[in-house]
C-alpha cells in the first residue's frame, strides 16, 4: 500500500514535470502581479530547473512538512482551500454513497428474484441507461426541469438567508458539515436548506453510479440462486423470505462489496461534474477550476489526496470482505 | 458444412435473436453511416470541416428553423452540422483510443503473462498505480500537463486505459500458458514469438474484444466530460461534449416560456447518450455471444 502511494506521488510528479518551470512556479506565487524577472528569480530560488530527482525529493519533503504551495483558484494556501472545500464534498458523499449502494443492491436483487418479469426488464433498462448517460447532461436536464421549469431545487450549497445564519452570531461551525452543524446548533432551517439543495446532485450521482452495482448484484444473485445450497434450504422448508435474504443475498453480496470500492472512483469523477453543474464549491469544483486555470499546486494536491483516499478505501473494503466472507474469516 | 462456417452462423443467429443487441448494432451502423456521409449531409464551408459554421455572434441560441433544422447553440453555431461532424470526431476518438490500447495491451500483457517473473511484477505494479487514482481526475491532470485540445484528450485516454487491457490479456495468457498444446508447440521447437502470436493470442482474443466494445462507450463519455469541462476541443469544434458545454447557461428559459431553450440543452446530450448506449448494448451482446459460459445456454 505504501508502495502504491509512493508510485502515485511519482506519477503525479512526472505528469506535472511535463509543464515548463514558468507554469510550475505558480505554486509559490502568492499574488498575480509578478514581473518576468521576479518569475525567473523564483524559479531559481525554488530550484525548478534542478534535475528531476532533486525536485521530487524536495517536493515530497515539503509535503511531509505540510507545505502544499499556494492555490490561485482558492486565492489562499492549498491547505486553507482544502479545509474550505472539503466539507462540501464530504457532505454530498456521506449523503449519496450509501444511497448509491443501497439502490444498486435493492434493484439488482429485485431484478434477479423476479427474473424475466417486467420488473426485471425495467431494472435492466434503468441500469444500462444509467451506464450510458453523460453525468453532465443528466445534471443539466434535471436542472432544466426542476429548477428552470418548476422553480424548485435551486443550485448552490445554501441560500443567502442561511449563509447569514451560518456566519452570524451564536452559530458555531463545529465540523463545517452543514447538516451536522445545523443539528448541533439546533437550527433546523440550515439543515432543511442544505438537504433541499442536495436532492438534485444526489439524484444525479445515484442514477449514474448505482448502475454498476445493480448489474453486478443481479448477475451475482442469479448465480447464487442456482447453487445447490439453495435447493437444500428449500428442501428443508425455508420460506421465500429466508431463502432470498439469508441464503442467496448474503453470498451474492461478496463481489458487490469488492466493487463498491471502485464506485468511489466513479463517484469522485461524477463529483467534479456534479459540483460544477450544481454550483457547489467542493473539491470537485476546485479541481475543475484548477485544471482550467493551470493551478498546479491545487491539481497535484487533489490528485494525491484522492489517490490516497482511494487506496485507503480499497484497503477498508478488503478488510470488510475478510470479515463478511466466512471462508476468509475462519482461515 | 464447414464447422467454422457453422459456428459463425450459430454466432450470428444468437446475436440477432436478442432485440437489444440488434438495437445496439443498428444505432452504431446509423452513426457510422452519418459519420461517413458527413461531407454529403452537411457540406463543409470552412477549410477545416471540424469548425462549425456560425452566422454572427448573437449569444442567445435560435430555435429550429429551415436554415437550422435543429436550431443553434449560443453564438449561433449550427447544431445539425456540429452533431453530424461530431459523429466523425466521436468515432475517431473511440477507434484511435481502443486500437492503440489493444496494441499496448497485447504487447505488455503478452510480456507480463508469458515471461512472468520480474517483467510481470514491474508491469503489473505500474498498472496498479494507474488504478489507484480516480479516472476522470487523473485525466484532467494529464490534459493540463499535455495541453488542451482533442489530440491531447486522445493521448490522455490512451495513457490511462492501457492497464485494464494489459490486465485482461495477461490473465488470459496465464490461463492458456499451461495448456498442453503450448507445451507441445514448445517441444517441437517453436520460438517465443510464434507461440505468443499463433497459439496464445488467438485464444485470448475474445475477452479483449468484449472489453474493447464495452470500453468505447466509457471512452466517449470521458472525452465528452473533458470537453464539457473546457479541457477538450476549443469552442466551435464539431465535438459533442463541447457542444453540450455551450448550452450550460440556457437551462433557465424566458419568463413567458420556461422551456424556451430546451433544444440546445436536450439534443446534443441525447445524441451522446444514444451513441454510448449503442456501444454498451453491442458490448453486452458480444459478451453474451462469445462468452463460452453463456454460449450454449
Amino acid at each position: 500500500m505504501v508502495l502504491v502511494l509512493i508510485g502515485v506521488s511519482l506519477l503525479v510528479f512526472t505528469v506535472m514535470m511535463l509543464l515548463p518551470p514558468g507554469q510550475r512556479v505558480a505554486a509559490y506565487v502568492t499574488n498575480d502581479r509578478v514581473s518576468p524577472a521576479q518569475m525567473d528569480a523564483m524559479i531559481a530560488k525554488y530550484g525548478l530547473n534542478d534535475p528531476a530527482p532533486v525536485q521530487y525529493f524536495r517536493w515530497v519533503r515539503n509535503l511531509l512538512h505540510g507545505e502544499f504551495g499556494y492555490s490561485i483558484t482558492a486565492s489562499s494556501p492549498v491547505i486553507d482551500g482544502f479545509v474550505r472545500f472539503f466539507p462540501v464534498t464530504l457532505g454530498l458523499v456521506l449523503f449519496s454513497a450509501p444511497l448509491i449502494i443501497l439502490v444498486g443492491i435493492f434493484l439488482g436483487t429485485l431484478g434477479a428474484v423476479r427474473k424475466d418479469t417486467p420488473t426485471d426488464h425495467f431494472t435492466r433498462v434503468f441500469a444500462i441507461v444509467g451506464y450510458s448517460l453523460p453525468t453532465f447532461w443528466l445534471g443539466l436536464l434535471l436542472m432544466m426541469i426542476f429548477y428552470g421549469f418548476a422553480g424548485i431545487f435551486p443550485p448552490g450549497t445554501v441560500s443567502n438567508d442561511v449563509r447569514n445564519i451560518i456566519y452570524g452570531e451564536g452559530y458555531h461551525q463545529y465540523t463545517h458539515l452543514l447538516v451536522l452543524d445545523g443539528i448541533l446548533n439546533w437550527r433546523w432551517q440550515v439543515v432543511g436548506d442544505a438537504l433541499y439543495r442536495m436532492v438534485l446532485p444526489t439524484l444525479n450521482l445515484v442514477v449514474i453510479n448505482s448502475a454498476l452495482i445493480m448489474r453486478l448484484m443481479r448477475s451475482s444473485m442469479l448465480e447464487s440462486l442456482g447453487q445447490d445450497y439453495m435447493m437444500t434450504a428449500r428442501a428443508k422448508g425455508a420460506d421465500r423470505k429466508t431463502l432470498f435474504r439469508r441464503h442467496a443475498r448474503r453470498n451474492a453480496m461478496l463481489p458487490v462489496i469488492t466493487v463498491s470500492g471502485l464506485t468511489f472512483a466513479g463517484l469522485m469523477g461524477g463529483m467534479v461534474i456534479t459540483e460544477t453543474i450544481f454550483d457547489r464549491k467542493g473539491i470537485g469544483w476546485w479541481m475543475a477550476q484548477a485544471a482550467l486555470q493551470l493551478d498546479v499546486a491545487a491539481i497535484m494536491f487533489n490528485v494525491l489526496f484522492l489517490g490516497t483516499i482511494y487506496v485507503v478505501i480499497n484497503l477498508i473494503v478488503d478488510l470488510i470482505y475478510a470479515y463478511v466472507d466466512p471462508r476468509v474469516r475462519l482461515s | 458444412m464447414h464447422p467454422r462456417l457453422r459456428e459463425m452462423l450459430f454466432t450470428a443467429k444468437r446475436f440477432l435473436r436478442n432485440p437489444l443487441s440488434v438495437i445496439g448494432l443498428s444505432l452504431i451502423v446509423i452513426f457510422g453511416v452519418i459519420a461517413i456521409l458527413a461531407p454529403v449531409l452537411e457540406p463543409p464551408t470552412n477549410r477545416d470541416p471540424y469548425k462549425i459554421p456560425h452566422n454572427g455572434y448573437r449569444i442567445e441560441p435560435s430555435p429550429p428553423s429551415a436554415a437550422h433544422p435543429l436550431g443553434t447553440t449560443q453564438q449561433q453555431y449550427d447544431m445539425l452540422y456540429g452533431l453530424v461532424w461530431g459523429a466523425r470526431s466521436a468515432f475517431k476518438i473511440g477507434v484511435l483510443v481502443v486500437a492503440a490500447n489493444l496494441l499496448i495491451g497485447i504487447i505488455l500483457g503478452a510480456l507480463a503473462g508469458y515471461f512472468g517473473g520480474i517483467v510481470d511484477e514491474v508491469i503489473m505494479r505500474i498498472a496498479d498505480i494507474f488504478y489507484a487514482i480516480p479516472f476522470l481526475v487523473m485525466a484532467m491532470a494529464l490534459v493540463v500537463a499535455i495541453g488542451r485540445g482533442l489530440k491531447a484528450v486522445i493521448i490522455v485516454l490512451i495513457i490511462l486505459e492501457w492497464p485494464s487491457y494489459t490486465r485482461v490479456i495477461r490473465s488470459d495468457i496465464l490461463v492458456t500458458r499451461g495448456k498442453d498444446f503450448i507445451l507441445a508447440a514448445r517441444a517441437s521447437g517453436a520460438s517465443h514469438l510464434r507461440i505468443i502470436f499463433s497459439h496464445i493470442l488467438p485464444n485470448a482474443m475474445y475477452s479483449v474484444l468484449i472489453l474493447a466494445s464495452l470500453n468505447i462507450g466509457t471512452t466517449i463519455l470521458t472525452a465528452a466530460a473533458l470537453s464539457f469541462l473546457g479541457l477538450g476541443s476549443e469552442t466551435g469544434t464539431a465535438d459533442w461534449g463541447q457542444i453540450v458545454s455551450l448550452c450550460r447557461n440556457w437551462i433557465v428559459g424566458t419568463p413567458g416560456n420556461r422551456f424556451a431553450y430546451w433544444y440546445t440543452v436536450f439534443i446534443p446530450g441525447f445524441v451522446i447518450s444514444l451513441f454510448v448506449l449503442g456501444w454498451n448494448l453491442l458490448g453486452d451482446a458480444v459478451r453474451d455471444v462469445f462468452d463460452p459460459r453463456m454460449r450454449r445456454r
